[in-house]
């Protein structure tokens, strides 16, 4: 045998162990999500479990009355929360979606390139912003903008929540919602214009369903920052922990609660299995959000192509 | 958008006699034809950024005729077809220079609107685009975008343009289902139907049928053939015998530059140019 024949068996089984190990490595970084995630879970899921000896499921789920440190009853009703949570994303996704996805268009196609090279990076950079700030900001500016705005004492509710976090969910929306309209290929849009169309009707009849599952996956990382946000909450939207009774009125989120009450809760109370029960909450709603959205997907994608 | 620049030229005798005379010529040949002059290109430039891409075109189209454009690839073909409905202007750094009338409105002229341009002037491309929707939305979209709400309307209006494109008997059990589970042949058709919804005076075509398995082309041919009646056609080619096919005058492009434009049977035949001859039968190309 030669030895230039040896040489290429020799580099042919070194590549096949090669493979081997990127690949091991790939499945290995793919199980570490896989197990994160359930730790997750298993972890809330057992560590809120105690909490239910006390506590009536039906009760914690359906009651009305959040109250854990009472003298006389102690009651755990997430349903204040569950509405606070819903109203104030609601709120904020309201705001930023259409905000979101005009600035997209508007940067996708209308603005010339110079503009567009300006505002992008400038709209990233408020991703950049601690929520510490935003909420600071919540405070002093958009707070008594609002009660002088609604003719209201104070401007720490609803509303005030919503718009903070409309502002923090823009940076993503725009951003990767302008990416999936650039990737829109270039003969839809030669095709449109050539139809007669202007540019707007272009990128709202063409581009934007084109995109949509981009579109729609920025929408959802957008949300999911709503939701999970706590900082900013915490500090504008006034967290009184009773049922909400408009958006001109204090409410305090799923994240607010765990936020404040974590810090003073005694370890291994009914108190501190109950605030992971709240954790656990949220995890499901996020969970079913994003399951929610997949459907979504794949069912435009199976219209569309 | 791009600035558009039409400059008058002054002109000297000589030239404009010279004019005068292909006008009278072509007039005549008009008279023979039975149709009216429909577009008239007048001492036509165009610049990407500082490159001439076309150079002092002269031309005139009849109504209801098909001109077949010829020449070398990269010589400024497709160039030229996207000037008759400005698509050139979505382009960044361009500059046109001289006039193109349609029915004798410059459409360079500041007053023209490039959307009502672009509606009077359907273009098909040379890669088949439909959108990503329905069969049927594909045709009713430039409806839409015009305003037309009519459900009843939309209905036939479509129903007609795909009859008129001579794809309705293959579409007509699937219109709501994905443009794209279509044929490339078919798909092609249907961006004629597109186009021929919004009924369009002229219609452009970009190498329509490269792309095609020779059935499909000759349906597209037997088309053109068709759509001859009602429309005014200017199609770009580079299959010579496509040329010499469905066209009825034939310009032959170079280097930017119109070598001959003559009724296509003359091109073919007995091209008044040496370098003409060469190309139509096919000794450099
Ligand atoms: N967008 C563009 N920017 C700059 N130059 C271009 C552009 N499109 C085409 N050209 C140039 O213009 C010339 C004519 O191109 P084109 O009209 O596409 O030719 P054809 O259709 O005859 O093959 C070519 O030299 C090409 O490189
Ligand atoms: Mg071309």
């Amino acid at each position: 045998m030669s030895s230039q024949s040896f040489c290429k068996k020799k580099r042919m089984l070194s590549s096949a162990i090669e493979d081997r190990i990127i690949h091991g490595v790939f499945l290995v970084c793919g199980l570490v999500t896989v197990i994160v995630l359930f730790g997750i879970f298993g972890l809330l899921f057992f560590t809120s479990f105690p909490a239910f000896e006390e506590i009536h499921v039906t009760e914690f789920l359906t009651g009305f009355d959040w109250n854990p440190t009472s003298y006389v009853k102690e009651v755990y009703g997430i349903v204040p929360m569950l509405v606070s949570t819903f109203m104030v994303t609601l709120g904020s996704l309201l705001i930023a979606i259409p905000i979101g996805i005009g600035t997209a268009a508007y940067l996708s196609d209308v603005a010339s390139p110079r503009v567009r090279e300006i505002l992008k990076p400038v709209v990233e950079m408020l991703a950049a912003v601690p929520s510490v700030v935003i909420g600071f900001l919540g405070i002093v500016l958009v707070g008594p903008a609002i009660a002088k705005f609604f003719n209201i004492s104070n401007g720490l509710n609803a509303v005030n929540g919503s718009i903070l976090l409309a502002v923090m969910a823009l940076p993503t929306i725009v951003s990767i919602s302008e990416d999936a309209l650039s990737s829109v290929p270039a003969s839809y849009e030669q095709a449109s214009l050539a139809l007669g169309a202007t540019r707007w009707q272009t990128v709202i009849r063409v581009k934007l369903p084109a995109a949509l599952s981009g579109v729609i996956a920025a929408c959802m990382l957008g949300m999911g920052r709503a939701i999970g946000e706590t900082m900013t909450v915490l500090m504008a939207t006034g967290c009184a922990p009773a049922m909400p009774k408009s958006f001109l009125g204090p409410v305090r989120t799923l994240t607010s609660s765990i936020a404040i009450e974590l810090g003073e809760v005694a370890y291994n109370t009914t108190h501190y299995y109950a605030l992971f029960a709240l954790g656990l909450v949220l995890f499901v709603i996020t969970f079913i959000i994003n399951m929610i959205s997949d459907i979504i997907l794949h069912r435009y994608e199976k219209v569309s192509r | 958008m791009s600035p558009v620049t039409a400059e008058p030229h002054p002109k000297n005798n000589r030239k404009f006699n010279k004019k005068m005379r292909l006008v009278m010529k072509e007039q005549d040949k008009g008279k023979k034809k039975g149709s009216l002059l429909k577009i008239k290109v007048e001492h036509f430039n165009f610049f990407y950024d500082t490159t001439r891409a076309l150079k002092d075109i002269e031309m005139q189209i009849y109504a209801n005729t098909v001109v077949g454009i010829i020449g070398p690839s990269g010589c400024g073909k497709s160039t030229f077809l996207r000037c008759f409905n400005r698509m050139n202007d979505i382009i960044r750094n361009v500059r046109y220079q001289g006039e193109i009338y349609i029915d004798d409105r410059n459409i360079f002229d500041k007053s023209v609107d490039v959307v009502d341009l672009r509606r009077n002037v359907g273009m098909v491309f040379q890669k088949s685009n439909p959108f990503p929707k329905s069969i049927f939305e594909n045709v009713a979209y430039g409806l839409k975008i015009n305003g037309v709400r009519d459900k009843d309307f939309i209905t036939q209006k479509v129903e007609k343009s795909l009859k008129d494109a001579v794809i309705w008997d293959e579409v007509k059990d699937r219109l709501h289902k994905s443009a794209f589970a279509l044929s490339g042949g078919q798909q092609q058709r249907l961006c004629i139907a597109r186009a021929l919804a919004i009924e369009p005076e002229v219609l452009l075509l970009d190498e329509p049928a490269s792309a095609l398995d020779p059935i499909a082309t000759s349906k597209i041919e037997e088309l053109i053939h068709e759509l001859k009646k009602k429309y005014t056609i200017i199609i770009v080619t580079h299959n010579m015998q496509q040329a010499a096919r469905v066209s009825d005058y034939t310009a032959f492009i170079m280097l930017g530059e119109l070598i001959e434009y003559e009724e296509t049977n003359k091109i073919f035949t007995n091209p008044s140019k040496k370098i003409t001859e060469d190309y139509v039968t096919g000794r450099f190309g």
